[in-house]
């Protein structure tokens, strides 16, 4: 609860870009970064997603077992000195299985978000700069994947990845998940196309895509940075859901999905097979999204719909 | 103000059926239906299983143009929707499940929505009080769960409530007590009961999404001048609030209700499966796993009808609120 505590004074302080009183103008990268420290949101985050991490890489060292190994002496024990977080059934430790699980999902979230927020930024600064007939092709295309619920999408494509490696799913989810920050990207582009620097460029005969990716991509960057971390935590979900119906990472593979569909069965007689992975799975995903959204509120304090 | 509604209404009709017509061509080119027939023992003779696909139109052999052409046929002369793999009809199974679904979605969605749009005011009206940091965080932890996860946590909770009180109250397996014998009213109040843990998950949800997005269009309002306006001519707060705070931060809302529907239908068949109900999203799944095309269609088809309600009733409700469409 200190973190609730800690909200009202940081904020307020947040909300007013007190740097600015310095007889140097500050550059609007200092002045993100200033609002980022004054916001608590962020550190809770940001502490939360390095401890989930470090966690996940050096978490196994202290521990007796390995995510494989079977302590049959010790079947469907509770959480005790030895198992830390129990075991399952057939004697596998969760502890050893959580962590092995918790690095394949941020694995993929961590490398969904970035990759989605980028087909994103190239869609929609596309969109946006060439309007006619592509904007009009690429948005209802948008349109027409939002209609179609994305989970089903990959359910029904999930027979031809099942087949692939675990890294074919990171392709279909980042494949799937870039559509709504497409349509703000494109927006944002379309305001651009006139500023003057933009025009100065065209006039002197510069090609499309150079003007795309030199000029137009670096000044949405702060909108695709912020859907790049919040689409980590989205992926995440992504997968596990996936995962957890049979649809995402297969048998020898674990990931925090795989995890919770093994201990669904038990999960109100032998709790500790589903809480503890569910528990790590939602600060995982909490972390991020706390990130995400302070950036979100760094960047931009006064936009409407984003304000926090 | 009814042409703005029929051009959306329009727009949303032809939306809905270039997804279902989409969908229809994925799942041909995806699915092997004659996988089912390959794999027994002893295995039918490659004639036997060409006439059953043929029969049902999902003969792989067969062009996937020529196949979507007789399937639209047949939905516009016979309204028909094929036959599932298990040779029952499409339209049927969905008459059969699509009241569960509806149920769960229509209770949950309105919940949901009622919840979220309350919560958001109120968290924005009281800006950085306890009570806006409470329902901010909770409303981020929510997000922060898959759906299948809410399902099971109020799963635990509730068979801990029954061992606590000795009794079964809260039942959520299933959709309702097979075989249970009573008249209407016991008939009904169990499914009431069934219906408990479902709705709230998928109202949690609703609302923790709907919470964040209407308070952030509510303290865009709130920072107006003209709700200054408002309280300088001497309207009260509560009525300032209401009537020209509340009403404006909606506009944005109705949008995003109609762009979040998609979210909401997945999350209703992650919920219909955890607790296992017979419904619309397990025939989607179903669908899928046993390679059947006509049923997943059928299910698609569903999905787009629902949106493209949900859509319509929101451009509605914009039309509404918003006197600038109407003119």
């Amino acid at each position: 609860m200190s973190m609730l505590e800690e909200m009202p004074i940081a904020d307020t302080s947040a909300g007013e870009p007190a740097t600015v009183t310095g007889r140097k103008p500050v550059s609007r990268f200092r002045l993100v970064v200033s609002r980022l420290r004054g916001t608590p949101r962020f550190w809770v985050g940001l502490v939360g997603l390095v401890a989930v991490i470090l966690w996940a890489a050096f978490g196994l060292i202290p521990n007796a077992w390995n995510a494989t190994d079977l302590d049959v002496y010790n079947m469907g024990s509770s959480p005790t000195g030895l198992h830390w977080f129990g075991t399952s059934d057939i004697g596998e430790d969760i502890y050893a299985q959580t962590i092995v699980g918790l690095r394949k999902s941020l694995v993929i979230g961590l490398l969904v978000g970035p990759l989605a927020a980028i087909i994103a930024g190239v869609v929609g600064a596309v969109a946006g700069y060439l309007g006619g007939w592509w904007d009009r092709i690429i948005i209802w295309f948008i349109d027409l994947l939002l209609v179609l619920p994305s989970l089903f999408l990959f359910i029904l494509l999930s027979p031809i990845f099942k087949s692939l490696s675990w890294v074919a799913l990171i392709f279909l989810l980042a494949g799937f998940g870039w559509m709504i920050m497409a349509r703000v990207i494109r927006a944002q582009t379309m305001s651009l196309r006139d500023r003057d620097f933009i025009k100065a460029a065209r006039f002197m005969g510069v090609d499309t895509w150079t003007i795309i990716r030199r000029h137009v991509l670096p000044n949405v960057s702060s909108l695709l940075i912020i859907d790049a971390t919040l689409g980590v935590g989205g992926a995440i979900l992504s997968e596990t859901t996936l995962s957890f119906f049979g649809f995402g990472i297969q048998a020898p593979d674990v990931s925090l999905g795989t995890l919770l569909a093994a201990g669904q069965g038990a999960a109100a007689t032998r709790p500790w097979l589903f809480i503890f992975p569910a528990a790590i799975l939602v600060f995982t995903v909490l972390s991020a999204s706390l990130v995400g959204d302070a950036l979100r509120d760094a960047v931009d304090p006064t936009s409407g719909v984003n304000r926090d | 103000m009814i042409g703005f509604i029929v051009k959306r209404f329009i727009n949303y009709a032809i939306l809905s059926a270039i997804a279902t017509l989409s969908a229809y061509v994925l799942a041909s080119l995806i699915l092997n239906p004659a996988g089912r027939y390959l794999g027994r023992n002893p295995r039918p003779s490659d004639e036997t299983i060409n006439a059953i696909l043929n029969g049902l139109g999902v003969n792989p052999n067969t062009p996937v143009v020529a196949r979507l052409w007789t399937w639209l046929v047949n939905l516009v002369t016979h309204g028909s929707l094929g036959d599932t793999i298990h040779n029952t009809s499409v339209i049927s199974e969905m008459a059969a499940r699509a009241g569960t679904s509806l149920r769960l979605l229509i209770l949950g969605t309105i919940i949901a929505a009622i919840f979220g749009v309350v919560l958001g005011v109120w968290g924005a009206v009281r800006q950085y009080k306890a009570s806006d940091q409470v329902i901010s965080y909770a409303s981020f932890t929510i997000l922060a769960m898959p759906s299948f996860v809410i399902g099971i946590l109020l799963m635990i909770m509730a068979t801990g409530l029954n061992n606590i009180l000795g009794m079964q109250l809260i039942s959520f397996t299933g959709e309702y007590t097979a075989g249970l014998d009573g008249g209407w009213w016991t008939l009904f109040l169990d499914r009431a009961a069934h219906l408990l843990l479902p709705t709230i998950s998928l109202a949690l949800m609703g609302a923790a999404g709907y919470s964040r997005y209407q308070r952030s269009a509510m303290l865009d309002v709130l920072s107006a001048d003209y709700i200054r306006t408002a309280r300088s001519k001497g309207r009260t707060r509560g009525s300032a609030l209401v009537r020209h705070g509340v009403r404006v931060a909606l506009i944005p809302m109705s949008t995003y209700f109609a762009y979040s529907f998609a979210t909401v239908l997945a999350g209703a068949a992650v919920t219909e499966l955890v607790f296992s109900w017979h419904g619309m999203g397990e025939m989607l799944v179903q669908a899928i796993t046993e390679s059947d095309i006509n049923a997943f269609t059928g299910a698609i088809l569903f999905n787009a009808i629902l949106v493209l309600i949900a859509g319509t009733l929101s451009d509605v409700v914009y039309a509404a609120l918003d006197p600038r469409v109407r003119v």
